[in-house]
């Protein structure tokens, strides 16, 4: 089963602290939803008031277009995976699985059958008669999920599951967790404050700061057109710079920068239109500058003048490179080169941006 | 190497010092029920059994140790399930002065059993309830409910929070989540506090002895033979007391054991 949620204007507040402020989101039946920002931001407050096991302070939360403001936990159609998975130690797997079922009133052998079927879909089968302490963590993590998603809710919550897994099986599970989501078609909330993560498995990205949601849209969407700059720098490396809008020029805005002045297309700024004179910062990511190779004279490209090579590593795919502009020394930025790039220390090499990939956003105003 | 050697010695005299002399009374006494003679005193007359004999045959005897086995293992079950449910409320709740409330609910410990039986004494005389086995056991309970409270309260995690949670998340009401969740993940320390709670009142005299009449529990039982006298008949009585004492202990480390094995 699968439901959509509404949130509407909802706060939170803990004494003095405003954890959520007036959020309000809409998610579809079946969406892949995840809550992604800092500790402190609210997704894990959002992600209790949609469990029910917080109360907001003002706003309302509907599932399938019924108010559950009010309603407990064992009343809603939703049902949580917490992130120490919060598993009943003294109860084989079956058990486990089968608790919700048996809350229900499901007869024993209705359960036993439905809980196999369940530790089936992860893959834990032949463990149903062991203990959750018999288990690796990974496996842990797909019992709390089967048993989850046992009881069939409309909308599963999942609290940062997979921050206690090590790299590789976190990349792992992801992808499990993904093909899971498409086959049962159940509407999941997923909580997290790894971009990577984020972006892996999301229909949607909602990027959270402050209890407040400052993007939302698909993981490309989030990174490379970021609506604001706490998104743009939480979503991965980023470069900042200044400007400030100059004039219009037909479709483009002339914004001068440090670099020298540029026309941006309309579709830059995608926080809203800028009005001539507004202080504005640029956001370029490390892999749009493009290598000494590429520049030359195509469509859409701005020069940013040539700049000396300060650092440089190997990361495998690319090379990142600090780099000071020669018209701006003061400046660093970071750049990605091509692997095969010959760079060192000290070397100039000239800069190049397409217009269509920078985004330009209002500055923040010194308080 | 010498110094090693000496010291060593030194550690083992007193280790079996200590041992001795926490040991050595109930050696005498285990080993002086088995006496072939009328007085359990030294020197060991030759190896019989016929004062156990004698006490399985004295029939006001074992009616004691009956009534204590029933009253022992009927109060810690009560101590045990109010305690449980104390500990449950004030580590799950918020609870108007909880820390005062605690203190109070632990303070019993710090009396005296025979302050504790006056007062149940006086307190059941001015009811009007009659001293029975009923009676003691209540003792037993106000003695025993602090101890209970205290070992399952110091047992109930934050960790366990989250575990409750997703059990009513699930679709469990309060009281299935404390029957089928938080009841069987604390076994270890309900049965800690059951176990010591029936060793404990299964020992008691003071309130035993001020609180019952006409049926008495076992330690009251043995006052009264001992007012007839030394007798080896009261060293093999003692000594059944011990063993079931041990007996209940090994059964308390071994469950507790395993249990610390597989958390």
């Amino acid at each position: 089963m699968t439901a959509a949620v509404s949130i509407r204007t909802v706060s939170r507040l803990f004494h003095q602290f405003t954890a959520l402020n007036e959020v309000s989101l809409e998610i579809a039946a079946g969406e892949f939803i995840v809550l992604l920002g800092p500790s402190g931001c609210g997704k894990t407050t959002l992600l209790s008031i949609l469990g029910g096991f917080l109360l907001p302070s003002s706003g309302q939360v509907l599932i399938a277009d019924k108010d559950m403001t009010f309603v407990p936990p064992a009343r809603r159609p939703t049902t949580t995976m917490f992130q120490d998975y919060a598993l009943f130690p003294h109860m084989c797997l079956r058990d486990n699985v089968g608790f919700g079922l048996r809350m229900r009133g499901m007869a024993r052998a209705e359960r036993y059958e439905k809980a196999f079927g369940f530790l089936d879909l992860v893959g834990l089968k032949a463990s149903s008669a062991k203990k959750p302490h018999e288990l690796s963590g990974g496996q842990r993590q797909r019992v709390a999920l089967a048993r989850a998603l046992a009881v069939d809710p409309d909308v599963l919550l999942l609290d940062e599951p997979l921050g206690a897994l090590d790299l590789k099986l976190r990349r792992q599970m992801q992808d499990e967790l993904k093909a899971i989501q498409k086959r049962v078609g159940t509407t999941f909330v997923h909580v997290t404050h790894d971009q990577e993560e984020a972006m892996a498995i999301a229909d949607r990205i909602v990027v959270m700061n402050a209890g407040r949601i400052e993007d939302v849209g698909a993981p490309a969407e989030i990174y490379m057109r970021p609506k604001s700059l706490f998104s743009a720098g939480f979503m991965g490396e980023v470069n900042f710079l200044d400007g400030k809008a100059i004039a219009r020029d037909d479709d483009d805005v002339l914004v001068e920068t440090p670099l020298g002045r540029l026309a941006l297309p309309a579709t830059a700024f995608t926080a809203g239109d800028a009005r001539a004179g507004q202080k504005l910062s640029l956001v370029i990511r490390p892999e749009h500058f493009r290598g000494p190779a590429e520049t030359a004279g195509s469509p859409g490209s701005l020069s940013l003048g040539e700049a000396r090579i300060t650092s440089s590593a190997f990361f495998g795919t690319h090379q990142r490179c600090h780099v000071a502009p020669v018209s701006s020394p003061s400046l660093s930025l970071v750049v990605h080169m091509p692997q095969t790039a010959q760079l060192a220390d000290g070397v100039c090499v000239p800069l190049a941006v397409q217009a269509a990939d920078i985004v330009a956003l209002p500055a923040v105003t010194e308080a | 190497m010498l110094r090693h050697r000496l010291s060593t010695l030194l550690a083992v005299i007193y280790a079996a010092a200590l041992f001795g002399f926490i040991f050595l009374p109930v050696a005498v006494l285990v080993l002086f029920s088995f006496q072939d003679g009328r007085l359990p005193v030294p020197p060991f007359n030759g190896f019989s059994l016929q004062w156990y004999e004698a006490i399985f045959a004295d029939r006001k005897l074992m009616a004691a140790l009956l009534n204590s086995l029933i009253v022992a293992t009927a109060s810690s079950a009560v101590a045990c399930l109010l305690g449980f449910m104390a500990a449950y409320g004030f580590a799950r709740y918020k609870l108007p002065g909880s820390v005062l409330q605690r203190g109070l609910l632990i303070a019993p410990m710090t009396v005296s059993y025979l302050i504790i039986a006056l007062g149940l004494l006086t307190v059941l005389n001015t009811l009007g309830i009659g001293l029975s086995l009923w009676t003691v056991g209540i003792g037993h309970v106000v003695i025993n409910l602090p101890l209970c409270f205290a070992i399952i309260y110091s047992s109930m995690g934050d960790h366990h929070v989250n575990i409750e949670r997703a059990a009513r998340d699930l679709g469990a009401s309060d009281w299935k989540v404390m029957l089928l969740v938080t009841a069987p993940m604390l076994m270890p320390s309900i049965l800690a506090s059951f176990f010591l709670s029936v060793t404990f009142s299964w020992d008691e005299f003071i309130i035993a002895f001020l609180l019952s009449r006409f049926n008495v529990t076992l330690p009251v039982e043995i006052w009264s033979l001992l007012r007839s006298g030394l007798n080896p008949k009261t060293n093999a009585i003692g000594s059944v007391v011990f063993l079931a004492s041990i007996a209940l202990l090994a059964i308390l480390e071994l469950t507790l054991f395993r249990k610390k094995n597989t958390p």
